[in-house]
């Protein structure tokens, strides 16, 4: 619980690339996956910084937030926030209780991806997630001559101590999708300075030199 | 003999008299209705001539839309944050509510009515029934949380407020809090249960059956026409109370305070005196309690939260209460409170979430129990404030 806010608080003060106007890029890279005016759902949403972007855009956001600090926190800033925690508590909410349900950086640190992704996609209409690239040619370089678990800016933690128990590549994460019937909306990846890759490139390109991703699902058959 | 004993009964002669006359010419305003302006009660009838008290701190807007409404728990009252009547101390939620506080007198009308069943100034079975000239004693009404909020919005009516900016409450308060939310959604824009639940667990039911037994044990409860024999049943009522205040603490609040600690000795005395200071501060909140609240109240309110039930008025289920709700809501509880444990409001959240109510849940670390809501809780404080802060920019409230 304290690691999970430690990463959040890590991603968000020091090595979380950011825009010229101070928000991590990241959460804008989301928030623009978002229609205005939708109802969303963020789950594990830390210090609440997605979802006041997102309000600011005029979205009607919730948050669901494991560490007791962060729901605080935002609870103090005004935000709707609930302390809950994604593998056991998304199945108390109603199906299409939101327009998009999202999991920012928080779906490598779940127990059960693929029962916290098939929720995702009954609670909400669509689903956006984002999560660190396992498949980055830093992170093969380190496991390949380093013959160690590795450690990069967004990915700061000793494997005793991670709070991310379930890493995917880009690769990985398509095959989940597969299996849930998500359907691939949209994928934006990010490169090690967190710009986005804006050119459009093979699958196998991304998953070796993203260094994030995300993604915009929806539930198969039915259109955006 | 302890030292509490002895001021205790110095006073008893004098806080019989006083507490009769707070009951009905309380030391605040007070809102009398006729008999054609009756009370509708669950119960089944309609109750009048009767009235309410309260207290108002700060100053109602031009638009009427900066009231606060504090719910108070079962043995509070209307005095939030003025010196008590009868006790001379200090108000029960000053670090809550004032200048500058969370709940902030200088932006806020606040608004705290005694229940009605209380012994304040509103009806209640201390209060004097027209008929007899002698208090009502159990020939009041039994009430309901849902009767005390019928009674609070014709309160509201009559002082001219048509929507609340927020209601806000612990405990019992906190109950209000949810049936305002449920009764009158239109009417509340937001809401902060603490320390709450959807309904009175059976262990809460069992607790408060003990400290009704308990007075009515007391030989000098007298079928509770102790008013009239002019007895009162101290004892009786002050077990009760001692019984509960220990569920308001915590193992650890009570360790942290007391230990095993001895009372003014070195070692046990071999008898039943109160040797261990946990007992000696135990019987002082019994003793002190008996001064200030009247036995019969403490048993039509334990009743009366013994019957809260959202889900069962709702077929079945509490979402029901909040369907469509545009109330927007900050539940909060306690780590260590075991009396209404953070399960109770996880159950409140879910209960919203399914209704789609905008909903804020926090649980706050902390050793000291249930009565935590009552105490210096940092992070209660900045809770409140912030969901407040951020409840007035949506009302379109001046900022700060």
């Amino acid at each position: 619980m304290i690691m999970l806010n430690r990463l959040k608080y890590d991603l968000t003060m020091a090595e979380a690339a950011r825009s010229p106007n101070g928000s991590r890029v990241d959460l804008l890279v989301v928030a623009d996956m978002v229609e205005p005016g939708a109802r969303v759902l963020d789950v594990g949403c830390g210090d609440g910084e997605l979802l006041q972007l997102m309000e600011k855009r005029g979205i009607d956001g919730r948050g669901i937030e494991l560490s007791r600090e962060g729901v605080n926190e935002c609870v103090a800033k005004g935000l709707a926030v609930v302390q809950g925690d994604a593998d056991t508590d998304l199945e108390d909410y109603p199906d299409d209780a939101f327009d998009y349900v999202i999991l920012s950086q928080t779906l490598q640190a779940t127990r059960r991806p693929r029962e916290v992704l098939e929720h995702m996609l009954r609670i909400g209409r669509h689903g956006v997630v984002s999560f660190p690239n396992f498949g980055h040619w830093r992170i093969r370089l380190q496991i390949f001559f380093g013959g160690h678990m590795p450690h990069t800016d967004n990915l700061p933690y000793a494997w005793w101590e991670t709070p991310n128990i379930h890493f995917c590549s880009i690769k990985d994460f398509r095959e989940l999708c597969h299996a849930t019937g998500a359907k691939i909306e949209e994928a934006v990846a990010l490169n090690a300075w967190g710009s986005r890759m804006r050119l459009k490139m093979p699958w196998w390109f991304w998953n070796l030199f993203g260094e994030q991703a995300v993604f915009l699902l929806s539930r198969r058959n039915e259109a955006i | 003999m302890p030292e509490e004993t002895v001021m205790a009964d110095a006073s008893a002669m004098l806080d019989l008299a006083d507490r009769a006359r707070e009951a009905d010419a309380p030391h605040s305003p007070v809102v009398r209705f006729p008999a054609h302006k009756p009370l509708r009660l669950d119960a089944g009838l309609d109750f009048g001539p009767w009235q309410i008290a309260y207290q108002t701190y700060g100053a109602l807007n031009a638009d009427r839309s900066n009231a606060v409404l504090v719910c108070h728990a079962l043995t509070g009252d209307q005095h939030v944050i003025n010196t008590h009547p009868i006790t001379g101390k200090a108000g029960w939620w000053e670090t809550m509510v004032g200048p500058g506080r969370p709940i902030d007198t200088e932006r806020f009308f606040v608004i705290c009515p005694n229940v009605v069943g209380g012994c304040m100034g509103s009806s209640g079975p201390a209060s004097t029934n027209p008929a007899t000239g002698m208090p009502w004693g159990l020939d009041f009404p039994v009430i309901t949380v849902r009767d005390m909020i019928r009674a609070q919005a014709m309160l509201l009516d009559h002082l001219g407020i048509e929507s609340l900016f927020a209601v806000v409450g612990g405990s019992m308060g906190g109950m209000q809090v949810l049936q305002w939310a449920a009764s009158y959604p239109q009417r509340v824009f937001a809401a902060v249960p603490i320390a709450a639940a959807t309904r009175h667990s059976a262990q809460n039911i069992a607790f408060h059956e003990v400290g009704r037994q308990a007075v009515m044990a007391d030989p000098e409860w007298r079928g509770g026409r102790y008013y009239a024999e002019n007895t009162s049943p101290r004892r009786g009522l002050a077990v009760a109370r001692m019984g509960a205040h220990i569920t308001y603490l915590s193992d650890a609040a009570l360790h942290r305070k007391f230990g095993r600690r001895f009372q003014d000795r070195d070692n046990p005395t071999f008898s039943f005196d109160a040797d261990f200071q946990v007992e000696s501060y135990l019987r002082y909140q019994g003793i002190t309690f008996v001064e200030r609240f009247d036995a019969n109240s403490y048993l039509y309110l334990t009743r009366a939260m013994d019957y809260f039930d959202l889900a069962a008025d709702c077929d079945g289920a509490a979402a029901n209460a909040f369907r469509g709700t545009p109330t927007r809501f900050c539940v909060i509880s306690f780590t260590s409170d075991w009396l209404f444990p953070t399960s109770e409001s996880r159950a409140i959240v879910h209960a919203l979430n399914a209704a789609g109510a905008r909903v804020s849940f926090a649980e706050i670390t902390t050793d000291k129990g249930h009565d935590a809501f009552l105490l210096n809780e940092p992070e209660l404080f900045a809770i409140v404030g912030g969901f407040l802060e951020g409840a007035a920019k949506a009302r379109g409230l001046p900022a700060k």
